[in-house]
């Protein structure tokens, strides 16, 4: 593809054979952002795979009614470890995995502002989720009775009380997401460090990729709404152990307490899972249809609206817990207001494609999935923060469906764009582009196939978090139909990894700059060595890279 | 397994149509239809949302995917956005956004602030792991699972729930009569449902309660006035004392049943598990899961682990005559 000419002086990387022990040293001892990005990526991959076996298992038992697949209590661990792995073991460290790669190669700097930090962050979060798996064996603590955590994964009070729950499942759950916590807010410091204070000479706020913009936003909300969780799950264990009755209904405790401490935490965390996906959209649309990015301010001040409005929607999570007529008014009205900044971003998307070249390449496939997917996801949102819509579909497949829209069809697409874009950068070869439209296809389809119909169960009735249900009440077809769409995401899967596995060692070569890219990442060799930048480069509007390769013609003279 | 599938619910109870098709665009009830008209409303604006602004991404994709053998280096005009288009773009959902607002506003009032109609029943459910405990104060009836109100009718009667739970949170979702309001221990929820034809109203627990939540299934019997009326003199009753079997009556209240269990004019006492006074009027065992046949009853009795795994009534080892005795006289209390 297009080579450039750039001036800066290109570092040389060392080739040099290491040892399998040195290697595994290098790789346990480093601060490297880079390392620790892609170390959290992977692990949040090989979770990726546990969560989707989990999930795997869960519609084979609903395929049929009355399935026998499983008992009803390996089943309720099976949705409380789906769930709390994909929130906390999947969402987080892409998050913190994407932003520590791509940031400081963004902003033109040599790594984090903490790199130490940055390497217990990771270690830290691996250390709790292994903790939280561990619970299949240490679960069962000193009574025998409790196994891995079967309170779903925002774990109500007063179920997670020790008279409902016995043995330490749930300390497993409150422990391991705590401990998994501490270094998600650890790299969003960081990421905000970094972002204030290592911006190489020219980069002003303005100039900032969005991508960095939205990991900025993105880690001062982490910041803002993890300490409430775990505060919560702190109190939690003193319920537990202390007998501090906090949510202890029976001693005069609140069971709404939790709720709201948890959804404090927990609505604006899903608009942290969704964040990366926005931030990956934003660099891989203008790149791939060769414009810029459509009203880049509009864009910024979107996403600090939905940060800011994402704070004071918490409730809509209890409609039907009996809050007042005003209240359940106020959440339905901003958790509606969130449309608006959200709607924004599609559309400056959209506008961004509108009159380029689009190059339909794997990368932008899975934006364009996200774009089509993320629409219903949005739509159906709106549904949901009609109250009294709400009153039906809460609790039901249709809040099933809409979440894995937004974090399947939504999330799970961006990161695949992500990866599909930066894997040359991170691995010096390109990945197969025919095997990621078959990823991409099979994916498409399956998902569509899986979600869709359990939009439909959820209309009928069908209440989540059942195990089984017996036949009769029109939920079969829906049902059968989203387990076999299982199959083809499967299908989808394997390609993604074997396109990995293989292209990482045969790939394409992609060089410094296979996408003809705009940001300072594509300006430094692939993969990029160990301090980033021989000399930090200088720039002077927001795409640097347009601006040297077309010297007449420089976004500078725009901005 | 096969004998569990036939022990599987299949009730049909003759003269009262069950709507076992819980589609919450069929409502019955006022809080339903409400809630429908409203459903349907945000649907029409969603779907329109949908089709304008799909059509404008695919159309987009489509118009300016690069072509087949375009390998021109030429960059399309750069275009760095607009502020007529972002004001457009902003201000339009703020409108769509505002209209949905105020008719939300108003149906939440409706629902939540509806002020009592003069002809109104009491009942108060109260959640347990696995299974809903209903009384009706007025009348002084215990029962369980079954929900028996009359119909709305020309009185436009309504009947309010209560809601409580005894142990964690629950979720009273009947879809076709109202939305889910949830049983929250140490707190009293209020909804009302005012069936509009008599029938057999299925629906679930919504809210995750352990581990049984699949298996806690409600059933709201709906009935004209003077049918209610009757159902609940006969419910008021104690439990029928059947002379021929006071042996079996002997052989219950031997039994720890009386723990757990009530029976009316009786030594059962117990608080923990369902009122039995008259077991046999119910359609259904163990919370909906099957009917309430002599088999089942004797299969539930026997062990009721093997049918609904993790409920909270254990299997009591009964020899097959304690078992015969205990049956019979559970089988006399209509």
């Amino acid at each position: 593809m297009a080579s450039i000419d750039y001036p800066l002086e290109r570092p040389k990387v060392q080739e040099r054979e290491f040892s399998f022990s040195e290697a595994l040293y290098s790789w346990v001892a480093t601060v490297d952002h880079k390392r620790l990005g892609l170390m959290y990526i992977v692990s949040a991959l090989i979770f990726f795979v546990v969560a989707g076996i989990m999930a795997t298992v869960i519609r084979a038992q609903l395929a049929f009614p009355n399935g026998h697949v499983v008992g009803p209590d390996t089943f309720n661990r099976l949705f409380t470890m789906h769930g709390t792995t994909m929130v906390f073991l999947v969402g987080m460290p892409m998050v913190a995995g994407f932003s520590n790669y791509l940031v400081p190669l963004m902003i033109g700097a040599r790594d984090m502002a903490f790199p130490r930090l940055n390497a217990f962050g990771f270690w830290i979060f691996l250390f709790g989720g292994l903790l939280l798996y561990f619970s299949y064996i240490g679960g069962s603590g000193l009574s025998g009775t409790g196994s891995a955590p079967d309170v779903g994964w925002f774990a109500y009070a007063p179920l997670t009380s020790r008279a409902f729950s016995r043995g330490s499942s749930t300390d497993y759950w409150a422990i391991g997401v705590l401990v998994a916590g501490f270094g998600s807010i650890a790299s969003a410091i960081n990421v905000i460090a970094t972002t204030a204070c290592m911006r190489c000479p020219g980069m002003t706020l303005s100039r900032m990729p969005m991508f960095v913009w939205v990991m900025l936003v993105d880690s001062w909300m982490i910041v803002l709404v993890l300490p409430p969780l775990s505060a919560g799950q702190i109190m939690l264990l003193l319920d537990r152990y202390l007998g501090a009755h906090f949510f202890d209904t029976q001693a005069g405790g609140s069971a709404i307490l939790w709720q709201h401490i948890f959804w404090i935490f927990g609505h604006p965390e899903v608009y942290i899972l969704i964040f990366p996906a926005f931030a990956i959209l934003s660099e891989v649309i203008p790149v791939f249809s060769r414009k810029p990015l459509f009203g880049r301010p509009a864009m910024v001040g979107a996403i600090v609206a939905i940060g800011f409005i994402s704070m004071g929607v918490w409730a809509h999570h209890m409609f039907a817990v009996g809050m007042t007529a005003w209240s359940n008014t106020f959440f339905a009205a901003a958790s509606m207001l969130v449309g608006i900044p959200t709607g924004i971003k599609i559309f400056n998307w959209t506008a961004t494609m509108y009159g380029g070249k689009l190059r339909l390449d794997t990368p932008l496939l899975f934006c364009l999935g996200f774009l089509l997917q993320f629409l219903v996801a949005g739509l159906t949102g709106i549904m949901l923060a009609v109250a009294p819509f709400d009153w039906q579909l809460h609790d039901s497949y249709f809040v099933v469906a809409h979440f894995h829209f937004t974090l399947i069809g939504g999330l799970i697409f961006g990161l695949f764009a992500g990866m599909y874009y930066w894997f040359p950068k991170a691995t010096g070869r390109l990945l197969s582009d025919k095997l990621g439209k078959w990823h991409f296809w099979l994916l498409c389809i399956g998902f569509n196939m899986t979600f869709i119909p359990l939009h439909f169960a959820g209309l009928l009735g069908m209440p989540r978090r059942i195990y089984t249900y017996m036949p009769g009440r029109g939920w079969e077809s829906w049902n059968l139909v989203a387990s076999i769409g299982v199959i083809f995401q499967i299908a989808g899967i394997l390609c993604f990894v074997w396109n990995v596995l293989r292209s990482a060692k045969r790939g394409e070569v992609a060089g410094d700059d296979p996408w003809d890219g705009w940001t300072l990442e594509w300006a430094t060799s692939s993969p990029p060595p160990e301090y980033n930048f021989e000399k930090l480069p200088v720039v002077r509007s927001s795409r640097p890279l347009w601006d040297l390769k077309h010297p007449q013609d420089p976004d500078w003279k725009y901005e | 397994m096969h004998a569990l599938f036939v022990l599987l619910l299949q009730v049909q109870v003759p003269g009262v149509p069950e709507k076992r098709i819980t589609n919450i665009f069929k409502p019955l009830a006022g809080p339903a239809s409400e809630e429908k008209t409203i459903a349907v409303l945000t649907l029409a604006i969603t779907g329109v949302i949908f089709v304008v602004v799909g059509a404008l991404i695919t159309y987009t994709i489509w118009r300016f995917r690069r072509k087949p053998g375009d390998d021109s280096q030429q960059e399309p005009p750069q275009v760095y956005g607009s502020n007529q288009i972002e004001v457009a773009w902003t201000v339009i959902p703020i409108l769509i956004v505002f209209v949905l607002i105020g008719v939300s506003a108003r149906v939440i009032a409706s629902v939540e602030n509806a002020s009592p109609p003069k002809s109104m029943l009491k009942a108060t459910i109260i959640g347990h792991q696995w299974w809903w405990e209903v009384h009706y104060p007025d009348y002084g009836i215990a029962t369980a699972n079954e929900i028996h109100v009359p119909v709305a009718g020309k009185e436009k009667t309504a009947t309010y729930l209560q809601l409580q739970s005894q142990d964690v949170i629950h979720s009273f979702w009947v879809p076709q009569l109202a939305g889910k309001w949830d049983l929250v221990p140490n707190r009293t929820n209020y909804m009302w449902i005012d069936p509009q034809e008599p029938g057999v109203y299925l629906g679930n627990c919504a809210e995750y309660c352990g581990t049984q939540h699949a298996n806690m299934l409600l059933r709201v019997i709906a009935q004209p006035k003077a049918e209610f009326q009757a159902w609940a003199a006969s419910e008021q009753k104690p439990a029928v004392d059947n002379p021929q079997l006071t042996g079996a009556k002997a052989a219950f209240e031997s039994l720890s049943c009386i723990n757990c269990h009530t029976i009316k004019g009786t030594r059962a006492l117990g608080k923990f598990g369902p009122d039995l006074t008259h077991l046999m009027s119910r359609q259904t065992l163990a919370a909906g899961m099957l009917t309430n046949t002599r088999d089942n009853l004797r299969a539930w009795v026997d062990d009721p682990q093997a049918i609904k795994p993790g409920s909270l009534m254990p299997s009591f080892k009964l020899n097959d005559k304690e078992l015969d005795q205990v049956v019979a006289y559970l089988e006399s209390l209509k």
